[in-house]
């Protein structure tokens, strides 16, 4: 077996991966290298030919193939090293990778630091038990997107799309585009989980009906499906039998979820958190174990990439402060995600950083709410407050916490975030 | 005929709700834009909606089957399905460039079609 030494390991080379190997190595760790499982780098944003990429990190629109291929090249030039076709099967606590590919047979990567960066998967058709039968044409959005942008397989000509995720969305427009006739987008909750434009752009331009309280509560045919029942659901959401209509499609898109791949996390020991999937970390995004960080969506899922890029970049930032020792530890303080927040990234603050002027604190709102006041608390004393003309959970939100707030503060334990509906609007 | 519209703002993904009064294509007021962005947006929503298209266009020889492209600027909603017929014929060799032309001036808008990332050509093993 082949055995080497590296002072940072990325496992995965999607945006996250990417941004961060590019950062550590711009701090001055030259010795860094990617694992990337599929033949190419880019994770899933090859198959992201959609605009809407870039806005905020590059101040101008770009297809996903565009956005990836600016951090390939950044990666590129820098020459770091990168295993293609390579499929890392375990990390251990003490930062040993075991990756196996057909050039190099089993590896062994004795790492000083190790960057998570394995992205998330999607919900299955399994995970949501539809009843009825199991025929095919019934897949999840993401691989009908790989199918029909990356090998050229349009995989149905009638579609129902289960979950109103940006994927959803997303390809509701490219099968229409492609000639498909999409027939609706089933929402089970009474609001959207995508972006605002994307049900503009996506369906709205297309007249594609969003049938929000609604699911499929039955799938029908034998080798392939022929037809799916579509049921509006109360508002405990439990399915209204008489509203019940059967509608003809021979494929159904499941847009119902993405879950951070964390399974080699697991086998690091590194401790989850339950309402992101992803591991708790500070905001370094280092995790339980001593030098193993991690950042993308295999942290929490998000929304747009350039969030992802950023938080690979902090990630990239502290993994190099490590292998060079400029990483104190002070006093451990503990980020709450109070009322009507879902989850707050970092889940705590403890690293001392010279000539820092804020952490942002990435979080998502736990239900939609209008006119809302975003507020900070340290240990129940409030902070600061601003406002927000709406919040929605498929949007995240970045709230900056300025250095100089936390220096001003003695010995605080915990900084809660509240988001809460203004009375009277 | 005086009309008012509110449309959800797609300039940023903040998604401002703008309110349109226009009586046809002459726009009376605008409000509830939180940047100039968003009055753009709106007047052209209401005049004249346009949308970057992207899409995917077959490649002969290459390591994958198709290459994504995209207009260079937006183009007319209303003539989408048009421009998606014109690329559909197309086919390219690898390799293929980013930026590289694939249509050029679509349907007399002025856009281009765009390959909108590298694809080097079949690697036989």
């Amino acid at each position: 077996m082949i055995k080497l030494e590296k002072d940072v390991v990325v496992i995965g080379g999607g945006p996250a991966g990417l941004a961060a190997a590019a950062k550590v190595y711009d701090n001055g760790v030259e010795d860094v290298m990617i694992l990337e499982r599929d033949f190419e780098l880019g994770g899933i944003l090859p198959q992201c030919i959609h605009n809407g990429f870039g806005l905020h990190h590059f101040g101008e629109e770009l297809t996903g193939p565009e956005y990836s291929q600016r951090f390939e090249k950044d990666v590129e030039e820098r020459d770091i090293e990168v295993k293609l076709n390579t499929m890392v099967l375990d990390v251990s606590p003490d930062k040993k990778v075991f990756a196996m590919n057909k050039d190099d047979g089993a590896v062994e990567i004795q790492a000083k630091a190790v960057i998570l960066a394995m992205g998330c998967r999607e919900r299955t058709a399994g995970a949501i038990g539809i009843p009825g039968t199991r025929p095919a044409g019934v897949l999840t959005a993401g691989t009908a997107q790989r199918f029909t942008n990356i090998e050229g397989y349009v995989p149905g000509e009638s579609v129902v799309i289960l979950g109103s995720g940006d994927i959803g969305l997303i390809m509701a427009r490219r099968m229409k585009l492609e000639g498909a006739d999409v027939k609706a987008v089933c929402e089970i909750l009474p609001y959207t989980g995508g972006l605002t434009r994307n049900v503009v752009q996506c369906l709205e331009d297309y007249d594609i009906p969003l049938k929000l309280n609604h699911t499929v509560t039955k799938i029908i045919g034998n080798d392939r499906l022929e037809a799916v029942e579509i049921t509006e659901v109360d508002e405990n959401m439990k399915p209204i039998p008489e509203t019940s209509e059967i509608v003809e499609a021979d494929t159904l898109l499941l847009s119902v979820g993405l879950i951070p791949e964390n399974e080699l996390s697991k086998k690091a020991e590194v401790v989850l958190d339950d309402r992101t999937g992803g591991p708790i970390v500070n905001e370094g995004r280092e995790t339980n174990i001593d030098g193993i960080f991690a950042c993308g969506n295999v942290l929490h899922v998000h929304d747009l990439v350039d969030w992802v890029t950023e938080e690979s970049q902090i990630a990239g930032d502290w993994a190099a402060k490590y292998i060079k020792g400029d990483y104190k530890r002070a006093e451990k303080i503990e980020v709450k995600a109070g009322e009507n927040v879902a989850y707050v990234i970092p889940q705590s603050i403890e690293l001392e950083a010279e000539d820092r002027k804020r952490i942002p604190l990435y979080m998502r709102v736990s239900t939609p709410l209008t006119a809302v006041d975003i507020e900070l608390y340290a240990d129940g004393e409030k902070l600061y407050s601003f406002t927000e003309p709406f919040a929605k959970p498929g949007e995240m939100i970045s709230v900056p916490l300025a250095q100089k707030t936390l220096d001003d503060l003695d010995e605080v334990s915990e900084i809660r975030v509240d988001i809460i509906e203004k009375e009277g609007e | 005929m005086l009309e008012k519209q509110t449309i959800t703002c797609v300039a940023c993904p903040k998604g401002c709700e703008v309110t349109v009064e226009h009586d046809g294509d002459e726009i009376i007021e605008i409000m509830g834009n939180a940047c100039p962005q968003g009055a753009d947006y709106a007047k052209e929503e209401i005049v004249a909606p346009t949308r970057i298209l992207p899409t995917t266009v077959r490649v002969k020889n290459g390591a994958l089957p198709l290459v994504p492209v995209k207009t260079t600027k937006q183009i007319p909603l209303e003539i989408i399905h048009a421009a998606m017929e014109i690329i559909g014929e197309k086919e390219v060799k690898a390799p293929v460039e980013l930026g590289q032309v694939i249509v050029e001036n679509i349907l007399d808008t002025g856009a281009d079609v765009v390959a909108t990332r590298d694809l080097p050509k079949k690697i036989h093993v």
